[in-house]
C-alpha cells in the first residue's frame, strides 16, 4: 500500500491551469524530487497533498486516510514543512517546537527538544524569541521538527533547504536518508542540489499557461 | 478525546501567553473603550440625568467599537507565519480549536472591560440596576460578538488591510445585540424586568455559539487556500 497516493488532481489558480490529471503515488522508503520551474505549481501541488488546499479534481490518500475529509486521522501521519515556518516570532525555539508536539498530540519533552536544537546548532539560542534569530537560526527550528515525531510515515518538504548553510543542508540531508532508510517516504522541492545517497525518483511539473 | 483536551489546552494556553508578551497592544482596545466613553460626558455635558439616560448606549457601542479594533489579529499572526497550517494539519478538530482561540481572545479583552465597568457605571451616573443590566448583557452579548466578529475576520485573513472591510461587513450583525441590551439596562433603570432582553440576547449567542465555530473553520480553510 503506497503511503500516498495522488489520483487525477487538478489546480487552477485565477483562471490558470496549474496542472491536470496528476496521479502520483509514493512508496514507503521512497524519495520524490518534485521539480519545475517558478509558478509551476510545486508548492500549490504539496499544499493539495497534505490537504490544505483543495484540488479543483481529483483526490488524496495518505495511509488510506483522504487528507480533505479525514484530516484527523491523516494529519498523524505526517510532517509538513511550508515555505511559512510555523514560529510564532514572540515565543523562543523551545516554547514553538513544544507547542508543535502538544498540537501533535505528542509529550512535549523538553529535554529531547533541547537535545535536536543541539543537534541543529542551536545551542544557547533555545530561549531567545524566534524575531532575533537569523533566517537560517529560524529555519532550522522549523525543521527540528522532523526530528520529533518518529511515528511520521511521510514528510512534505518545500524548499526545506532555503536560507540554510552547508552544515545543515548537510544535516537534513542525513536525516533524510535515515528516515528513508526506516521506511519512511519523503516528497519535497529543492532549487538546490540535493545531495540523498538514495534512489530517488523525479516528478516534474511543467509550466502550463 | 483527552488527546483533543490537550490539544485545545496547549492553543489555549499559548493564546494567553502570546497576549500576555503584548501587553501594551493588548491595552490600545481598552484605552479606545475607555477614551470614547470619557469623550460623552464631555460633549454631551456633566448633567447626571442626561448620562444617565444614554449610559446603557455610550458603552455598548464602545464596547462593540474596541472589540472590533482588536479582532483583527485574532487569527492573522498565525496565518502570517504559517501557524495556522500547522494548526490546521492536527488531529485536532478545527472548529474546536478556533473556539478555543475565541474564547482565549474574548478573556484576554472583555474580562479587562468588565472589571473597568463599575468604574465606568460611576462615572455615567448609572444606578445599581442599570449596572447590573449592563454588567449582564456584556457577558450574554461580548461572546456574540467576538464569535460573529472571528468569522468576518476568518473571511477576509487573506486581505491586506481588512481592518475597516470587517467592521463594514460586521457593525450591522450587531444591530440586534445593541437593541436588545440597551433596551435591558433602560429597563432596569425604569426598575422594570428585563429578563426578555436577557432571554433573547441568549438565545442569539447559543444559536451562534452552535454555528459559529464551523462557519470560522470552513473560512479559515478557504482564506487559505
Amino acid at each position: 500500500m503506497p503511503v500516498l497516493q495522488a489520483t487525477q488532481l487538478s489546480c487552477e489558480k485565477q483562471d490558470r491551469t496549474l496542472f491536470q490529471s496528476i496521479n502520483l503515488s509514493i512508496e514507503s522508503g521512497e524519495l520524490v524530487l518534485l521539480k519545475g520551474e517558478n509558478g509551476a505549481g510545486k508548492t500549490s501541488l504539496l499544499r493539495i497533498l497534505v490537504g490544505l488546499s483543495q484540488p479543483q479534481a481529483g483526490s488524496v490518500l495518505i495511509n488510506n486516510y483522504c487528507v480533505l475529509n479525514e484530516i484527523d486521522y491523516a494529519a498523524p501521519e505526517f510532517i509538513y514543512c511550508g515555505h511559512k515556518l510555523g514560529n510564532n516570532n514572540l515565543l523562543t525555539a523551545t516554547e514553538n517546537l513544544v507547542f508543535w508536539c502538544q498540537l501533535q498530540g505528542m509529550p512535549a519533552d523538553k529535554e529531547k527538544i533541547a537535545n535536536v536544537l543541539l543537534e541543529l546548532g542551536l545551542a544557547g539560542l533555545e530561549d531567545i524569541p524566534a524575531k532575533n534569530l537569523s533566517a537560517g537560526q529560524q529555519r532550522r527550528v522549523s525543521l527540528a521538527r522532523l526530528w520529533l515525531k518518529p511515528e511520521a510515515k511521510l514528510w512534505v518538504l518545500d524548499e526545506p533547504f532555503t536560507a540554510l548553510d552547508v552544515n545543515t543542508v548537510k544535516q537534513i540531508e542525513e536525516k533524510i536518508e535515515y528516515f528513508l532508510d526506516r521506511q519512511g517516504a519523503v516528497i519535497m522541492t529543492s532549487h538546490q542540489l540535493v545531495s540523498v545517497n538514495r534512489p530517488s525518483r523525479v516528478f516534474e511539473l511543467e509550466y502550463a499557461w | 478525546m483527552a488527546q483533543t483536551r490537550l490539544q485545545l489546552k496547549a492553543v489555549f494556553t499559548r493564546d494567553i501567553s502570546l497576549a500576555y508578551r503584548q501587553r501594551a497592544e493588548l491595552m490600545q482596545p481598552l484605552m479606545f473603550f475607555l477614551m470614547v466613553v470619557t469623550l460623552f460626558p464631555l460633549a454631551i455635558g456633566p448633567n447626571p440625568q442626561t448620562l444617565q439616560l444614554v449610559s446603557g448606549a455610550i458603552i455598548w457601542v464602545a464596547a462593540i467599537l474596541s472589540l472590533l479594533m482588536g479582532m483583527d489579529r485574532l487569527f492573522r499572526d498565525d496565518f502570517l507565519d504559517g501557524s495556522l497550517e500547522q494548526i490546521t494539519l492536527t488531529s485536532a478538530p478545527l472548529y474546536l480549536v478556533v473556539l478555543v482561540k475565541v474564547f482565549a481572545h474574548w478573556i484576554v479583552h472583555i474580562v479587562p472591560l468588565l472589571l473597568l465597568s463599575p468604574l465606568l457605571a460611576l462615572f455615567l451616573n448609572m444606578t445599581t440596576d442599570m449596572y447590573w443590566g449592563l454588567l449582564l448583557t456584556l457577558l450574554l452579548g461580548t461572546p456574540t460578538i467576538s464569535l460573529i466578529g472571528a468569522i468576518g475576520v476568518a473571511l477576509t485573513l487573506g486581505l491586506q488591510r481588512s481592518g475597516v472591510l470587517v467592521s463594514l461587513l460586521l457593525i450591522p450583525l450587531f444591530i440586534p445585540l445593541l437593541i436588545f441590551a440597551t433596551s435591558a439596562i433602560d429597563s432596569a433603570s425604569m426598575n422594570l424586568p428585563f429578563t426578555f432582553q436577557l432571554g433573547i440576547m441568549a438565545g442569539i449567542f447559543l444559536l451562534v455559539l452552535a454555528g459559529a465555530p464551523m462557519v470560522i473553520a470552513f473560512s479559515l480553510k478557504v482564506s487559505q487556500q
